[in-house]
């Protein structure tokens, strides 16, 4: 080839570099596709962002589809929007006036993202706690309580959870607050049942790899070598235990810190959640384009983040090695 | 090494956290109970604190077009009537009203009034919030609501070529103000209460058409209370404002409104004190709170001006047959459905306008769960359409929106069928929009709704089937008599004979029966029992002018 003369080291980073820029067109393909479905499945479904109970005049009716653009043949109004999503600029909110979409995403976002790393925070260590604890107690009591407790934060839909939450710790013991979102004792129930299910999942993933590379020749080994199991699990069992965990994280970060429509329903919170599940009720159009190519920008990113990760804690995986053959 | 290094801080974070939780649950309870002693010693802080459930669309008077909006604006703005406790129109910045002999022009004289930065409120302000919302370039929803202006209609009609010159509403000077209706609107002194009709600053509009989008210096208003702070989809707070005209009978020092769109938590907030009304009509309360409410002797109900109906096309068979419809409206048990189903109090409705406005209609026109009748007419019905048994009619489809009380509903409704009459139904529920078009178009057989009256007046329910191609008829009804009755009202001078007349027309529409009343809507809620004169009308809306907490 014709690399050939270049240095081994800078050719491995020329080979990344090629990666990673494979990835950034991939993922403005992907996003392109995305948004251009979204364009077009929300304008066939019927109804349009002035439908209501009320039926407006039809010169009103007239007047606002002109002010917004939505009496001009679709292609017109695809290609402007795709223009206005490249410049980052999403337009006005139908159901908010007064609001862009740029000023919601701005104002709900910082607050989804809080609430998503608490949570993720807990989730994580939680999760990871119970599963290696799990792991070395397996067919122990102590691992059918984690396994138990794991089902239930599992099967237990969020909802239910947030309202058990809210009924034992701010109605019973009179602890924490019922809802909205002030100050960070405010912030702490709701992360705890954002977190549950995630926490759950993490525990069970973390519980079923551990055992896996238990059985692995190399923890054999260490054993029989005489290390303690404390050693054995951190320093050899858990790394290798995490990798699926890693890769759960990417699409898990992305789904909590845009925000959980239920959970932020329940609780008060002005975050984005609510935005992803009202704007198609109310054919917000601008917003349901707006909130869904902010949601895939940041889904890719995880994706791409997480498969970084991936390749420097895992020994086996080198990013541009693995990708290049 | 790296990892170890992130695990040491994930737990350093976490072990942050549940201290500062631990620090902040302590903090709490200490600041909750010297609030406590603090409110007892002043005994009566005059501060509210209601969920409005959701962001309202927008606060400009001449934008809004929704019940969350009204609730706000309504107490930070007054028109040149507001609705008194008594639920009649009376002055508020208008000082005094003439109105020519042929009911077309109101002059009202504007009162010293003023905005809440000093400014005087003047009949310009109000001519000029008029003439924006007819503005076709504003895009207000609501700018209907001004079409009884003369030229209102064209003037927001771009094709028409009617400028908004030409629009009935003229400063005669400062505190003058000449308005011209399209025709004579005897009700008209109820719609200046209404919003749409507030006045705007028109000083400060002009200079800054974004005024609206924030609360700030240049949100300005001239009602009860003025608004500090706008957090966008979480909370708005009012105060009193110390330049309104008559802030001698305004009590409230402020008004906090929350953002909580789930009505379990609003209650759980309430029973915790951490606010001070929850349900109707900032809210709702959860129909399955609704019956513990009433047995803890809490719950307060109030009929308002709204019933929801059971529409019939009456283009498809066999609904285009009067009989048929007849026995299908009476044979529902509508006492069994709000019992059973809806639970707050609210009235069978045998008639289509609310007892709030005619009263005898808390009887209506026919007897509820009259299936002896129902039965006459259905046989009448089969008949005249050729039908030898009610097990030829086609099936009737049963449509509404998905949601669990109109599901339970329709349900209901279609078991009544089945066992009083034979008539097989089948249900259908769509999301939300797309049910709306469909009835829209006529592309249903029975479907549900529901009316809120906008201005207390009877026309309100009966003027949606006024024509056959009205936005709202839905049925593809019209009766001529019908029609000329409410033409016919319009003119008449006497209310008493202007009642009666809608009274007529009223028992057409029964006789004819294009849609089958089912009830007529309350208002449920929970208060603190120290809250006093929170001012609800016939319509539902609140005022908290004259609120007081003892």
């Amino acid at each position: 080839m014709g690399l050939a003369h270049i240095p081994p080291i800078h050719m491995e980073v020329l080979i990344m570099l090629r990666y990673f820029l494979r990835r950034i067109v991939f993922m403005i393909v992907t996003l392109f596709v995305i948004v251009s479905a979204t364009f077009f499945l929300m304008r066939l479904a019927p109804g349009n962002p002035f439908t209501s109970e009320k039926q407006l005049p039809p010169e009103i009716q007239a007047n606002l589809m002109a002010h917004y653009g939505l009496d001009q043949p679709w292609y017109v109004q695809y290609f402007d929007y795709l223009g206005k999503i490249v410049q980052w600029d999403f337009g006005p909110s139908f159901k908010y006036k007064g609001q862009t979409v740029n000023d919601l995403i701005a104002s709900g976002f910082p607050i989804s993202l809080q609430l998503g790393i608490e949570a993720l925070i807990i989730a994580v260590f939680f999760g990871i706690l119970l599963g290696v604890y799990a792991a070395m107690k397996q067919n122990k009591f102590g691992d059918y309580i984690s396994v138990t407790i794991a089902v239930f934060g599992i099967s237990v839909p969020s909802f239910i959870m947030a309202a058990l939450l809210q009924y034992i710790f701010a109605i019973k013991l009179e602890w924490l607050p019922v809802a909205t979102w002030e100050s960070f004792k405010h912030t702490i129930l709701p992360s705890v049942a954002l977190a549950f299910m995630p926490l759950a999942y993490i525990a069970r993933l973390t519980r079923s790899t551990m055992l896996e590379v238990f059985s692995n020749d190399y923890i054999k080994t260490a054993k029989s070598k005489g290390f303690s199991e404390r050693i054995i699990v951190y320093r050899h069992a858990l790394r290798n235990s995490l990798l699926p965990v890693v890769s759960y994280l990417g699409p898990l970060t992305a789904n909590v810190i845009t925000g959980s429509f239920v959970i932020e329903k329940i609780f008060g919170i002005p975050g984005l959640g609510a935005h992803f599940v009202q704007s198609i009720t109310n054919r917000d159009y601008t917003v349901i384009m707006g909130v869904t190519a902010f949601y895939s920008i940041i889904l890719l990113l995880s994706i791409l983040i997480v498969d970084i990760i991936y390749g420097l804690i895992d020994p086996r995986i080198k990013v541009a090695v693995k990708k290049e053959g | 090494m790296k990892k170890r290094g992130s695990f040491l801080l994930v737990l350093l974070l976490l072990l942050g956290m549940i201290l500062s939780a631990c620090g902040g649950g302590s903090d709490k309870t200490g600041g909750e109970s010297s609030k406590k002693s603090e409110g007892e010693a002043e005994a009566a802080k005059q501060e509210l604190k209601v969920n409005i459930k959701t962001e309202p669309f927008s606060l400009n008077p001449g934008l809004a077009n929704d019940t969350t909006s009204a609730s706000v604006l309504r107490n930070t703005f007054d028109g040149l009537t507001r609705i008194g406790k008594d639920g009649k129109p009376e002055n508020a910045i208008a000082e005094k009203v003439d109105v020519s002999d042929d009911g077309l022009v109101y002059t009202f004289t504007l009162r010293d009034a003023k905005w809440s930065n000093g400014d005087p409120v003047t009949a310009q302000d109000f001519e000029y919030a008029w003439k924006w919302a007819l503005d076709p370039k504003n895009e207000s929803q609501y700018a209907y609501q001004l079409y009884y202006i003369k030229n209102g209609t064209a003037a927001n009609d771009p094709e028409s070529g009617v400028s908004l010159d030409d629009v009935g509403v003229k400063a005669i000077d400062e505190k003058t103000l000449e308005v011209t209706l399209e025709q004579p609107t005897p009700y008209f002194l109820e719609l200046t209460a209404f919003y749409t009709y507030f006045p705007v600053n028109s000083k400060i509009a002009q200079e800054n058409p974004d005024w609206y989008k924030d609360a700030g210096e240049d949100y300005v208003s001239n009602g009860p209370f003025k608004m500090v702070s706008w957090e966008h989809r979480d909370k708005i707070v009012l105060e009193k404002n110390e330049q309104y005209w008559d802030k001698d009978n305004v009590k409230l020092e402020k008004v906090e409104m929350l953002m909580i769109e789930d009505v379990n938590t609003e209650l759980s907030m309430f029973r915790k004190g951490e606010l001070d009304w929850a349900g109707s009509p900032f809210s709702a309360l959860p129909t399955d709170a609704i019956p513990k409410l009433k047995d803890e002797g809490i719950l307060n109900i109030q009929p308002i001006a709204g019933v929801y109906w059971y529409k019939f096309n009456t283009e498809v068979e066999p609904l285009n047959n009067v009989n048929i419809r007849k026995a299908l409206a009476y044979s529902i048990n509508r006492q069994a459905i709000v019992d059973n189903i809806t639970k707050a109090g609210q009235i069978p409705a045998m008639a289509a306008v609310p007892p709030s406005m005619f009263p005898e209609n808390e009887k209506g026109f026919f007897n509820d769960n009259d299936i002896e009748t129902a039965k006459e007419y259905l046989q009448k019905g089969l008949e005249e359409l050729g039908y030898k048994d009610v097990s030829e009619l086609p099936t009737i489809t049963i449509s509404y929106n998905t949601d669990e009380a109109h599901q339970k509903i329709a349900q209901a409704i279609q078991d009544m069928w089945k066992t009083n009459l034979g008539i097989e139904t089948t249900l259908e529920n769509e999301e939300w929009a797309v049910y709306i078009e469909k009835l829209h178009n006529g592309d249903y057989m029975v479907g549900r709704m529901g009316w809120l009256g906008d201005f207390n007046d009877p026309i309100n329910f009966l003027e949606l089937f006024r024509d056959k191609d009205g936005g709202n008829n839905d049925t593809r009804w019209e009766n001529p008599e019908f029609k000329q009755l409410l033409i016919n009202s319009q003119e008449e001078k006497d209310p008493e004979a202007r009642l009666d007349m809608l009274k007529q027309a009223e028992q057409i529409f029964i006789d004819e029966m294009p849609v089958a009343p089912i009830y007529f809507y309350t208002n449920a809620w929970v208060q603190k029992e120290n809250l006093n004169d929170v001012v609800i009308s016939g319509l539902g809306d609140v005022q908290l002018k004259w609120a007081y907490v003892e």
